[in-house]
Order: C-alpha cells, then sequence, then structure tokens
C-alpha cells in the first residue's frame, strides 16, 4: 500500500537512523620504529542518500580511513586498533574476512583514484563488471552479461555492445573509470566510497564524473563518502564536509557552514589555498605554509601548531579535543574554544 | 596477425644463416679434422691415399667455396652424410631427435608445473615457513649441477630402491606391446626429465614468486578485493595470469639452454638422443653431423621462441594492440 503521509524513501539530513555510523576507529601502523596511529579515535556517520566529503591533505589519513571502513587495510603494517564500523545494525570491524568478503561489493562498495591502474589489464571490462555480479547474485552467463551491458548503459557508455569485449588500455580514462563505477553500484551497494574519484581525470571529465555519481545516488538512494583534496569537488557534491588533518578529525559541519565561516585554522588555510572566479587576477595565490608533519614527527600539543597563525601557548602544550560550538558542528581548535568562550 | 606472425617466422632466416657461417668457422679453426680419425683409425698412412681422401669430401676447396657449398645443400635440405653411421646426416639425426623433443618437453613440462605451483604458494604463504623452504629448496636446485643431480638420483631412485632404470630409454629385448612401450618410455624418462627440470623448475619458482608479489602491489588487485572476490579468487584470477608474463619470456630464452642441459644429462643416463650423438661426434670429429646438429637445433630454439611470443601475445591483450 502506498503511504502518502510518509515519506518512507531516505532523506538527507532527516531523522532517519545512519546507515552508516563509525565510532572511534584507530588504524595503527605497526613499523619497524615503532606503533605510529595514522587515523586516531575517528567517527563519522553517513545516512541513505547523504553525501559526506572527508578533505585534507595528502597523507592525512583520508584514503587509510576509507579501506579501513572496507576491511581493506594492507597488514602488514597497517591494522584496525579500535573502533566500530557499523553498517545498519551490523559491526564490520566484528567481522571474520569471509563475513567481510560478502559485504564488499554488495552492500558497501569503493571507487579508486586511477581508474587506469585499478582495472585489471588481462581482463576485458565486461567481464570485470560481470565478476562482481556472479560473486554476489550468480546468474546464467547470458543474463549476468546482460546486466552488464545495462550498467554499461547506466554509466553512459557509449556503444556498449561494443565496449563490453574491450580491454581498459583500449579506452580513456574517463571511460574506464565510468567501468569501474558500473562495477561499483553493480550490486546496489547501500555505501559507496569514492577515494579521489576524479583526481587522475581531465577537468571536463571530472565534471561529467562528478554528475554521474550524484545522478546514481539520487536514483538509488545510496550513501556517498567522497574522499578529496578538492574544495571544488566538495562545494559540487557534498551534504556535509568532515575536515582531516594529521589523523584526527579537526572540523565537521553541513557544507553550506563550513564553506560560509570555517573555524578551524586548517579549514581556513584550505580554503585560502583554493583560487576562486573573484581573486584579483595575477594575485599571489596564499597557501598554508609548512607541510603536513610525518607520522613518526607529530608535534606535542596540537598537530597543527606548528603551521598556525593562531596558535598560543595552550596549543603546544596539550591536544585540543572536538567541541560542538553548535549542532552538527563539530571543531578542535583552542583558539576557536578561546574565542567563543 | 597473420603479418605479424609471417613476419616473427621471417625473421629465422637470417638467424640460422648466422648460426651456420659462425659454426662452420668454429670447425674449420678447431684443429685436426674427420680424416685424421678415420684414416688413423684405418692405419691408412699413404700420403696419396689421404689426398685422394681430401679431394674427395671436398677439403681441397677454399674455406669459403665450401661454406658457399654447405649453405646450399643445407637450403634444399642436404645436410651431407656422415662416414660414421654411412648414413645422411639428416638420417641420423632424425632418429636422435625424438629422444630429445621427449627428454625436452618433460623436462620443460615438470619445470613449468613445478616452478609455477612453487612459485604461487610462496607469494601467496610470503615470509612464512612455506615461502622460506620453498625459498631454500629453489635455491639448492638452482644451484646443484644437473649431472651431479642426475647421478644422485639414480644412486637413490635407481640403484639403491631399484624403482626406476638406471639409464636408456626402452628395456632391451622385452615386448611390452604399444602401451606397455609408452609406459616403459615413461619409467625411463623420469629421472633424467626430473635432473633437468628442476633446475628450471627453481628459476620459475624464483621469478613466478618475484613476479606475483610484484602484482600483489598493483591498485586493480585492491579493487578486486573490494569486489568482495575470496583471496583465491583474486590469485587466480586476477594476479596469476599477470604474473604469468615474465615467467613466459624466461621460458622462450631458455629453450636453446634445455637442449644445451640436455646434452649433459642424456649422457649421464645414455639417453638416445641428440646429445649423445652430438658428443659422439664430437669425439669423432664427425663434423658433418656436429654442424647438422647445431643447424637443427638452432632452428627449433628459433621455431620454438616464436611460439612463445605467439603465447605472449594471446596471454597480454596490450601486446596484441600494438
Amino acid at each position: 500500500m502506498l503511504a502518502l503521509t510518509e515519506d518512507k524513501r531516505p532523506q538527507p539530513g532527516r531523522d532517519a537512523g545512519p546507515l552508516l555510523s563509525v565510532d572511534e576507529i584507530e588504524v595503527t601502523l605497526f613499523t619497524r620504529a615503532g606503533k605510529l596511529t595514522a587515523v586516531d579515535r575517528l567517527s563519522l556517520e553517513v545516512k541513505s542518500g547523504e553525501t559526506l566529503a572527508i578533505v585534507g591533505e595528502s597523507g592525512c589519513g583520508k584514503s587509510i580511513s576509507a579501506l579501513a571502513l572496507m576491511g581493506l587495510l594492507p597488514w602488514p603494517p597497517a591494522k584496525l586498533t579500535h573502533g566500530k564500523v557499523v553498517l545498519e545494525d551490523r559491526d564490520l570491524a566484528r567481522l571474520s574476512e569471509r563475513e567481510m568478503q560478502d559485504v564488499r561489493g554488495k552492500d558497501l562498495a569503493m571507487i579508486f583514484q586511477d581508474p587506469m591502474s585499478s582495472l585489471n589489464p588481462v581482463l576485458t571490462v565486461g567481464e570485470q563488471i560481470v565478476e562482481v555480479i556472479a560473486r554476489h547474485d550468480p546468474a546464467s552467463r547470458k543474463a549476468m552479461r546482460e546486466r552488464a551491458l545495462e550498467l554499461m548503459r547506466k554509466v553512459k557508455i557509449p556503444d556498449a555492445e561494443r565496449r563490453f569485449g574491450d580491454y581498459p588500455h583500449q579506452l580513456s580514462g574517463g571511460m574506464n573509470q565510468r567501468i569501474v563505477i558500473a562495477m561499483a553500484i553493480a550490486c546496489q551497494p547501500k555505501l559507496l566510497i569514492a577515494d579521489e574519484p576524479t583526481t587522475a581525470l581531465d577537468v571536463t571529465i571530472q565534471a561529467q564524473i562528478l554528475e554521474l555519481m550524484k545522478d546514481l545516488q539520487a536514483e538509488t538512494g545510496m550513501g556517498l563518502i567522497i574522499i578529496t583534496h578538492d574544495l571544488g569537488v566538495v562545494a559540487e557534491t557534498a551534504d556535509r564536509v568532515l575536515v582531516m588533518y594529521a589523523g584526527r578529525k579537526v572540523e565537521e559541519g553541513t557544507v553550506d557552514t563550513v564553506f560560509d565561516e570555517p573555524l578551524h585554522p586548517y579549514t581556513r588555510g584550505l580554503m585560502g589555498a583554493t583560487p576562486s572566479a573573484t581573486d584579483q587576477p595575477h594575485g599571489r595565490l596564499s597557501e598554508i605554509p609548512g607541510s603536513v608533519p610525518a607520522l613518526a614527527a607529530l608535534p606535542v600539543g596540537c598537530a597543527f601548531n606548528n603551521r598556525c597563525p593562531s596558535a598560543f601557548e595552550r596549543c603546544f602544550a596539550e591536544r585540543p579535543v572536538l567541541t560542538r560550538p553548535a549542532a552538527g558542528r563539530q571543531v578542535a581548535c583552542f583558539a576557536v574554544q578561546q574565542e567563543g568562550a | 596477425m597473420r603479418r605479424i606472425l609471417l613476419r616473427r617466422f621471417a625473421q629465422i632466416i637470417p638467424l640460422i644463416l648466422g648460426v651456420i657461417v659462425l659454426n662452420f668457422a668454429l670447425i674449420q679453426m678447431s684443429p685436426g679434422s674427420f680424416l685424421d680419425v678415420m684414416t688413423a683409425e684405418q692405419q691408412v698412412s699413404d700420403p696419396a691415399m689421404i689426398e685422394r681422401m681430401r679431394v674427395l669430401y671436398g677439403m681441397d676447396k677454399p674455406v669459403v667455396v665450401q661454406l658457399l657449398k654447405y649453405i646450399w645443400s643445407v637450403m634444399t635440405l642436404d645436410f651431407g652424410y656422415s662416414y660414421r653411421q654411412n648414413e645422411t646426416v639428416l638420417a641420423v639425426i632424425g632418429q636422435a631427435l625424438p629422444a630429445t623433443v621427449i627428454l625436452m618437453l618433460a623436462s620443460i613440462a615438470i619445470a613449468l608445473l613445478i616452478g609455477v605451483l612453487a612459485g604461487v604458494i610462496a607469494a601467496v604463504k610470503v615470509n612464512t615457513i612455506w615461502d622460506n623452504l620453498i625459498s631454500v629448496g629453489a635455491v639448492f636446485f638452482f644451484a646443484a649441477p644437473t649431472f651431479w643431480l642426475g647421478i644422485m638420483l639414480m644412486i637413490v631412485f635407481s640403484v639403491r630402491l631399484g624403482w626406476l632404470p638406471v639409464g636408456g630409454m626402452r628395456d632391451i629385448g622385452v615386448d611390452h606391446g604399444v602401451f606397455g612401450d609408452a609406459l616403459d618410455v615413461m619409467r625411463h624418462l623420469a629421472l633424467p626429465a626430473l635432473s633437468l627440470g628442476l633446475f628450471y623448475a627453481a628459476m620459475y619458482t624464483r621469478v613466478m614468486r618475484a613476479s606475483m608479489l610484484e602484482v600483489f602491489r598493483h591498485d586493480f588487485v585492491r579493487t578486486a578485493r573490494a569486489k568482495g572476490l575470496s583471496g583465491a579468487q583474486v590469485v587466480l584470477r586476477h594476479v596469476f595470469r599477470n604474473a604469468l608474463l615474465p615467467v613466459v619470456t624466461l621460458l622462450g630464452l631458455q629453450l636453446g639452454t634445455v637442449l644445451g642441459g640436455s646434452v649433459v644429462i642424456e649422457t649421464v643416463f645414455s639417453w638416445p638422443g641428440i646429445g649423445s650423438l652430438m658428443l659422439d661426434s664430437v669425439m669423432s670429429r664427425n663434423y658433418p653431423v656436429v654442424l647438422g646438429v647445431l643447424v637443427l637445433s638452432s632452428l627449433i630454439v628459433a621455431v620454438a621462441n616464436a611460439l612463445v611470443d605467439i603465447a605472449y601475445f594471446r596471454l597480454d591483450p596490450r601486446i596484441r594492440a600494438r
């Protein structure tokens, strides 16, 4: 029966329970030099139909967090040493590898940065799509081929029948990324993690791929986590944004609030480093001085203190914890706390 | 595809010409000739008789003329005459060739089977006791001289345990029937093929292991795992085929040395193949046979190499595109 009074479809931002709820995960690297904390008590939530963007510079722990969610941490040296990854009502962190294999590619899918290297060079793109279907939802060869073709058409690959038998090196980067997306959505995952999905692509292709992902999300209502260092991508696609620095969450909020009023000095730095059309022509592009500290050499206190324009004594002595300056807003910064106080 | 095949096989012709010229020169440079052996054995000492034989065998002509005559006759598939067996060189080689081909194929099959399997296991179980055992084994068989290994196998399995024959290709004077004969040959084949095959198996093990570990690091392996494939599926469907390419390359390069290795092993196990024939012929300075063996074996190696290239072509679609 159709209930007209209540829209059962998951709506972003409404009070439906979270699809994914990550609670204080910690990823430790066991290296010869000792234990390093690559991801430090990261928590996040994603609702169905919602898009969360995780941003930060290279090496801040974005990708390794995503691999932790997928249960694909490269051991050795990386291991999930604390926390829960609850998808609907199951804690993925507690599943055995065999149980996790049933989740991967079905409930939880992931697409990677470089489409050229994420496809197997000796298998045709069609076979590689069929492979996911065969793994999670086997049918006759003919039926699976039909479904793969349908998926190829869905991700807007022209002339799908002919492309089915092509090898990855015969397709462009953008087409290959569409293949990767087709593979990821083949079993209608509840959550899709996209790790820098457009970084390796031309600018014009980037927009098309983002558009495609948004369309697919609108159609299926899946949750989406986009990992990127490109704030343009965040503005274009995300509902909420989570900023990471040196393995920790430093700020989180809706895209509108974070873009309108970035609180953390690091977030402000990231925004300042993004050129916009209203910039002075020939003006200097601002940058954050210095670079992300090595995990083995994190400064005492706030990890950002050596690059922060607003740092004061306390920042060099203590680590700031996350505070909630407003509903749905989080930030870990003493300078912000002081201002608010 | 057909054009590439044609081109690949056309490359063999200049190669064979080079082999003929080089080996012809080599034999000319080496001291003594089969006339010396022949006359000594027949106790001929009359210089006029020796001179007549020189003319008879065309050895009074300039070297270049001899070479050109040889090349011409090779083109008409005439490899000369073996005075020792009193047959044409082609017939002599033809009798020995099947034995060697059987030995080579068996050795390669053993090498590929054991090498690839052990390499895969070592890579999947990397840094475990299995990996270490396999690696130590590989180094051992790689370092052990094939003739020594052959003798050791012979002592253990033939002399002590008495399971397998000591040498030769067939039991003498026993009629086993067609099927029984094949089985008999296989029993004789086991030890020589193992001695030769284990050396190459050791090499393939190392290459396959390294190649698998290299492929494991590729992004597409992570993609395969992200699809939910099991470890075995990832290894078999995604890693294995990509990792096989270097082994195939190596196989092509080594066909010549397998033939060379069979010379030694055939001698150890008195296997009646080209190797034994070659050794006999060198000893008796039976140069037409030596030259014939060299030319024919290089032809075999060249053709086999072309076949390996074609296999490579089938395995890797990226090469097909070029």
